[in-house]
């Protein structure tokens, strides 16, 4: 498969690429790890006619601590992130879910910035993102500007990225020692999206749960925040009833398509078994 | 037609200077500019893994990939692995002694990426070389000897006896 024609941009500044990207409108884009755009170039249900390849913008790579939050830049790989010892202790829920990202290949080109920019509801950092209630860094030739996790998507492929725009960072505040977080994923076969997929960040105190958030991966149009759910289960210790009651409120918000992963009924219910997973591992992990 | 753009990369320790179409991919440069046509194309959906190289300490799939990104790179391709005077590499002595390929045709991305697998982990447990080689496929063999043929290469690599797992 051959993709269209055209023309090739490697800018090494950020303030290149936005220019580059607002000059070049809608014609343009960005060009991060590749393995969502390319395939659809080869397919020509994408055809650019200028890409931006963001590989050579120093200033987009890393993970660093800034005050109480941890910054990565926006092209840092999966293989980056599941490494990152600074991730592995502060925020392990990112190490576990880059793990369960495509294949190892893949993780060697994906990217944090890609896979929460591109809107894919498949994709599974914009449902820990809104777990952990991240913000993105955006640039664009306006200036800059930051949106949470929870209010950037609107829809398949919809996000609050303005034309011209592009996602620099993402901005997870810690969360306080002793959490307890999962991220569950069914899916088929590796490689595969999420039949569903739920994420689960969690504090507890005195052996109840203080606070918690659980978002839903692949279910809908896009990441879901289950906010019944988290109700459902704030006070509690997490008994049997309270457990099927989270999991009824999450499903309760679900609409999946049939597709080859089962149908909507199926995937629906496999969401809530999810629900079920991350709140009993995150809670068993959790201290306090 | 966009216009052709210089690039230059490393390829099996030899520089190589040429001028692409920036849609052309690193899989058509490599096999049709370059004719090294060790490295297959299978899916060319970036599923199956037959187009994996070696690159910039990367296994990279390389349907995937344009091969003006890969400017200014080392690649190595299967036809890189084994020494100047045709002695093969552990890798490719392990697959032929653990009969680890049937048809032939994931085998040069399953060298590629075990490669890889084995500089970044030289003593990987059998689970280890599963999770690091499911991105692929393989439909002949049902992996079991593939499994061992990487075992194979990691012990002779090391020094340390091979010792086949009992079935």
């Amino acid at each position: 498969m051959i993709p269209g024609s055209f023309q090739y941009h490697r800018p090494t500044t950020v303030a290149d690429a936005v220019r580059l990207l607002a000059d070049l409108g809608e014609d343009a884009r960005p060009l991060a790890g590749g393995h969502s755009l390319i395939p659809m170039m080869k397919l020509r249900m994408a055809t650019p006619e200028h890409l931006v390849d963001l590989a050579a913008i120093a200033e987009l790579k890393g993970i660093r601590h800034a005050g109480a939050s941890i910054v990565i830049g926006a092209m840092t790989t999966q293989k980056e992130l599941i490494a990152s010892d600074l991730l592995t202790s502060a925020l392990p829920i990112i190490r576990e879910t880059s793990l369960l990202i495509a294949d190892p290949q893949v993780r060697y080109c994906g990217t944090i910035g890609g896979n929460v920019a591109n809107g894919d509801p498949g994709n599974d950092m914009p449902g820990v993102m809104m777990a952990l209630d991240a913000s993105y860094q955006i640039a664009g030739s306006a200036g800059t500007r930051e949106v949470k996790a929870r209010d950037f998507y609107f829809g398949a492929y919809f996000t609050a990225l303005e034309p011209g725009e592009m996602v620099t960072a993402v901005s997870v505040p810690v969360p306080p020692a002793g959490h307890g977080a999962a991220y569950e994923k069914l899916k088929r076969k590796i490689g595969d999206y999420a039949t569903a997929a739920a994420a689960v960040v969690l504090t507890k105190q005195g052996g109840r749960i203080a606070q918690a958030s659980i978002t839903l991966t692949n279910v809908g149009q896009t990441a879901l925040l289950a906010e019944d759910a988290m109700a459902a289960v704030r006070g509690t210790s997490l008994g049997p009833d309270v457990l099927a009651r989270a999991a009824a409120a999450a499903e309760a918000i679900t609409d999946p398509a049939s597709d080859g992963r089962g149908p909507a009924a199926y995937r629906t219910k496999v969401a809530g078994i999810m629900v079920r997973r991350a709140l009993e591992r995150a809670f068993a992990r959790a201290a306090g | 037609m966009a216009k052709k753009i210089p690039v230059s990369m490393t390829i099996n320790g030899r520089l190589v200077e040429e001028m692409v179409e920036p849609r052309l991919l690193l899989i058509h440069f490599i096999r049709e500019q370059l004719a090294l046509t060790g490295t297959h194309i299978g899916c060319d959906t970036s599923h199956c893994g037959a187009c994996t190289v070696d690159l910039d300490g990367m296994s990279v799939k390389s349907c995937t990939r344009f091969a003006v990104q890969a400017d200014g790179s080392t690649i190595t391709t299967i036809e890189g692995m084994a020494a100047p005077d045709g002695t093969l590499h552990a890798l490719q002595e392990g697959f032929r002694m653990m009969h680890g390929l049937q048809c032939g045709f994931c085998t040069p991305g399953m060298i590629m990426r075990a490669h890889r697998l084995l500089q970044e982990n030289p003593d990987p447990t059998e689970e280890e070389i599963r999770f690091g080689i499911a991105g692929n496929l393989c439909r002949c063999t049902g992996y079991q000897n593939i499994v061992k043929a990487i075992q194979y290469a990691a012990a002779k690599l090391n020094g340390t006896p091979f010792v086949e797992a009992a079935e």
